[in-house]
């Protein structure tokens, strides 16, 4: 490659208001930056994620706002500039992948080249499908070849024409995680040569775990909270984001009062008697928090256990089992009803089952405080 | 027979020139976000529930020696238009237009938008996209609009009579070659060219439905059948 490639950030500040609302509401109002590198865009179903990617590819026309790409203007509402997708250079994934099924994986990713000539096309072409692994499928149609392929051959044709931005729209849902693990090492491969900013949209934090150096977390439109994948999915900061991080119990509780030299505090639960200890946070005594946990950080007992570091244990009544898929879901009920994850291997020892006495033990770090 | 080559002849100029203007018409069709378009999808599907006397009618009118159309062909050309081959493939083109434009529309709108945005996201304007993509998956729907302009012209009766009268080896077409034997009692006769015309058509249409089937399945089929 000749000279040396700067790298170059996506910046997006964009607003599309809600269609059909009587005062102006907007759907997404954000304002972003992306560096070289995986930034995780996350947040629930209908957060705007999308919305705002087909915003950055010029599929969406935003009402108001700028974005720019390694100093091109891609967008300036002001200034009235709207470049077409064909011109800024953005590759973008999309969840259903859309290859052209009538053509072979090597035309598909040759699409995007059609500036050059036929040979520098398939070398091209090759070149990439080589990098992604999936080079002896050159003459496949992508219905003929698996769906870990095709996410591959998608990638392929997106990098093939050496975008300047990459927009990943859930691209790798539906894989296992050893595949999915594999394709992003061979994405991080190409990316520490080419250093362009990546967005990867999902709305599962296992991805989040797996994937972000850094994650932007939008809900409802809003950027509402940005940082390390730590940063962000352990301090959930309002309940929708929470639900979608995965904490299956959001438990309102009132602070009964503040150890601090020990960093914790006890709150009572709901409207019971149940107390626990969670970690110090900005409260006084008679406030009302919410308190976040997930329900596969809690642990089920059949006797009251002693000798145990955890210090909330709490006593309740199984009143429903229910298995979904390798997961066997109980709700205990303590004066507030928990929901906790065991393996059915778990719940076939323990000899769980409806109306059963168990206790359930929380370690004050499990117990996560949420803001209103 | 000399009426069964014109009716063929004819035929084959009317869906050759119908897929010419059908296939840019059903483009626009299928993605204008105009707010009048279904203006022009009523004018479009008209030759449906119009009687071909109706549609005769006018284009008769249009196309004689003060109409409109037959002047500017008259100072063109220096002959008229009624009563010509010419004329008959005008008003057929007419005639036919919704049986070439809505199986168009119809596979065109079927195309995943994904993929055309994924087709301009790769760089491709709109012409390229339409080429590469909206065509070669949009194959059943071509054939389809060949086939039934082609058939429904094969097959028409009144707006010939209007505009192309009964002139053997011009305008005479086999629909009113047999009506013509009718007439003059020569079943027999009637019944050889109905017979021929019958079996031609049924012919035509199966191979064409089956091949028809064939490429549908390789072409729009997104996973193989395994």
């Amino acid at each position: 490659m000749a000279g040396e490639v700067k790298p170059a950030s996506l910046a997006a500040q964009v607003q599309v208001e809600r269609r059909g609302a009587d005062a102006p509401s907007f759907l997404l109002d954000v304002s972003i930056e992306v560096f070289p590198g995986i930034t995780i865009l996350f947040g629930p179903s209908g957060a705007g994620k999308s919305t705002l990617l087909d915003c950055i590819a010029g599929l969406l026309r935003p009402n108001a706002g700028r974005i720019t790409s390694g100093g091109e203007v891609l967008f300036d509402s002001q200034s009235g500039v709207n470049l077409p997708p064909q011109r800024r250079q953005t590759a973008y994934v999309f969840q259903s992948l859309a290859l052209f099924p009538h053509m072979s994986v090597e035309e598909n990713v040759a699409y995007g080249l059609a500036h050059l000539q036929k040979e520098q096309q398939l070398a091209r072409a090759a070149a990439t499908l080589e990098a992604f692994r999936v080079e002896k499928l050159r003459k496949r149609k992508p219905g003929e070849i698996s769906g870990g392929e095709r996410q591959r051959v998608a990638l392929a044709r997106s990098l093939v024409t050496l975008p300047r931005v990459l927009l990943l729209d859930e691209p790798l849902t539906g894989l296992d995680a050893e595949l999915k693990a594999s394709i992003v090492d061979d994405l991080r491969a190409w990316n520490a040569a080419q250093k362009i900013p990546i967005l990867y949209v999902t709305h599962t934090r296992d991805e989040v775990d797996a994937l972000g150096e850094r994650v932007i977390a939008l809900e409802r439109g809003r950027v509402v909270s940005e940082g390390t994948p730590h940063d962000v999915l352990n301090a959930p900061r309002r309940k929708r984001l929470a639900q979608a991080a995965g904490f299956e119990n959001l438990l309102s509780a009132t602070v009964v009062d503040l150890r601090e030299p020990d960093g914790v505090m006890r709150v009572r639960l709901a409207e019971s008697a149940c107390e626990i200890e969670v970690p110090l946070g900005y409260a006084a005594q008679g406030d009302r928090v919410r308190v976040a946990i997930r329900a596969g950080d809690i642990l089920l007992a059949t006797a009251r256990p002693n000798h145990l570091s955890a210090r909330n244990v709490l006593a309740g009544k199984i009143v429903s089992l229910e298995q979904r898929g390798t997961m066997v879901i109980a709700r205990v009920d303590c004066g507030v009803t928990f929901t906790v994850h065991v393996t059915p291997g778990a719940a076939r020892a323990l000899e769980l089952a409806t109306g059963k006495t168990v206790w359930i033990v929380l370690k004050t770090h499990s117990c996560h405080l949420v803001d209103e | 027979m000399e009426a069964l080559l014109l009716s063929i002849r004819l035929a084959v100029c009317v869906s050759l020139i119908l897929f010419v203007i059908g296939t840019p018409l059903a483009y626009w069709l299928a993605y204008s976000r105009w707010r009048g378009k279904f203006l022009v999808e009523s004018v479009v599907a008209l030759p449906l529930v119009l009687p071909p006397t109706v549609l005769g009618f006018y284009v008769l009118v249009a196309m004689g020696p003060r109409g409109p159309l037959g002047r500017l062909w008259q100072a063109a050309f220096g002959h008229g238009l009624a009563f010509t081959f010419t004329g008959l493939v005008f008003a057929s083109v007419l005639y036919s237009l919704p049986f070439t434009v809505q199986p168009l529309v119809a596979s065109l709108e079927r195309v995943d938008r994904k993929l055309l945005e994924a087709s301009a996201i790769l760089g491709a304007g709109r012409l390229r996209t339409f080429w590469r993509v909206i065509l070669p998956m949009s194959v059943p729907g071509v054939v389809t609009a060949l086939v039934l302009s082609f058939a429904h012209t094969l097959g028409e009766f009144g707006v010939v009579l209007m505009v192309g009268g009964n002139l053997p080896g011009v305008t005479r077409t086999v629909s009113i070659d047999i009506y013509d034997r009718v007439q003059s009692l020569e079943y027999a006769e009637a019944n050889r060219m109905a017979l021929v015309l019958l079996i031609f058509s049924f012919v035509v249409l199966s191979v064409v439905y089956g091949v028809n089937r064939q490429i549908g399945r390789r072409v729009w089929s997104p996973w193989p059948a395994k």
